[in-house]
């Protein structure tokens, strides 16, 4: 058997950020089956990786963990390429964005609550962006806007308190 | 790991944490004032056999008479509201149908050829399909 001409030498962040981004597609994928009255209203518990990510690893990682999550997720519920892929990455390239600037909030004022807010404020606004100038080029798109932003008032707070309750609880620090 | 009680997830919240909560709450509050209150009208339209016979500002009160094929209809128009209070037809739908405030509501009295609109509610459809 001839060797492979390239070799991949994979480094400890490689390893790292490979873990949490599967952790955070686990939660895509069992977050898929649960019912939801409205389609684009999603818990978004993945954000929860990306925010414990963040907050540990730096942005860098963060983005890693959320661009991997959005593609593997959609291959695995056979999404990709489908409007709903695109409206997530667009999502998840504005929480990303936002959370760049977010991250420079002092720690000790803003804690993982405020960078879940933002980052889900940012999502919807990233999502209906898209939706507006692309899938449905029509403001009927923003007839449902308040129920998104009620909806990521109420799951970027409570992403965000699960997110600080794990980093508060030093058991779970990752291994470098 | 244990699970903590409901007050407890309250230290999880610091100063600033707080302020963005009021905003990300403001927002939403303001998002549906702003997108789901609706266009407000200014200007009640009376029409007469499709033909625009007045507008009225919504602002002041004041009645109108108009003469249609079987008769007379009365139109009344309030600060911000306006109703049919009396049309010669049969079925006295657009009677019925007493005030009408939001933008884009209509009042029709087919058989006396009279409709009394709304200005306003922009581009609203009856249905969209895709």
């Amino acid at each position: 058997m001839t060797r492979s001409a390239t070799e991949l030498t994979v480094t400890r962040d490689d390893s790292r950020i490979a873990r949490l981004a599967a952790a955070a597609i686990a939660l895509t994928v069992a977050e898929a089956a649960i019912p939801m009255p409205l389609p684009g209203v999603k818990p978004g518990l993945a954000n929860i990786v990306t925010l414990i990510v963040l907050w540990r690893y730096g942005w860098r990682d963060a983005a890693w963990v959320s661009l991997l999550r959005v593609l593997a997720g959609s291959l695995l519920l056979g999404q990709f390429l489908a409007p709903g892929f695109f409206l997530s990455a667009a999502g998840s390239v504005a929480s990303l964005l936002a959370l760049a600037a977010a991250m420079h909030l002092p720690r000790h004022w803003f804690g993982p609550v405020s960078h879940s807010l933002i980052a889900a404020f940012a999502h919807i606004g990233g999502q209906l962006a898209v939706a507006r100038l692309w899938l449905v080029p029509h403001d009927g798109v923003f007839y449902l806007a308040p129920v998104f932003f009620s909806a990521a008032l109420v799951f970027g707070l409570s992403n965000g308190l699960i997110a600080a309750h794990l980093l508060a609880d030093r058991s779970h620090a990752d291994r470098r | 790991m244990a699970r903590p009680r409901l007050t407890a997830w309250l230290r999880y919240l610091r100063a600033g944490d707080l302020l963005v909560l009021a905003a990300a709450a403001a927002a939403c509050a303001a998002s549906f004032v702003l997108l789901w209150r609706g266009e407000q009208p200014d200007r009640a339209i009376v029409r007469a056999g499709g033909q625009i016979v007045a507008e009225l500002p919504l602002d002041r009160a004041a009645e109108l008479t108009v003469d249609g094929p079987l008769g007379q209809t009365r139109i009344e128009v309030e600060p911000g509201r306006a109703r049919v209070v009396a049309d010669p037809g049969p079925r006295q739908y657009c009677v019925r149908q007493g005030w009408i405030s939001r933008g884009g509501a209509v009042a029709i009295c087919a058989p006396n050829q009279v409709s009394l609109s709304l200005n306003g509610g922009g581009n609203s459809h009856d249905s969209l399909s895709y």
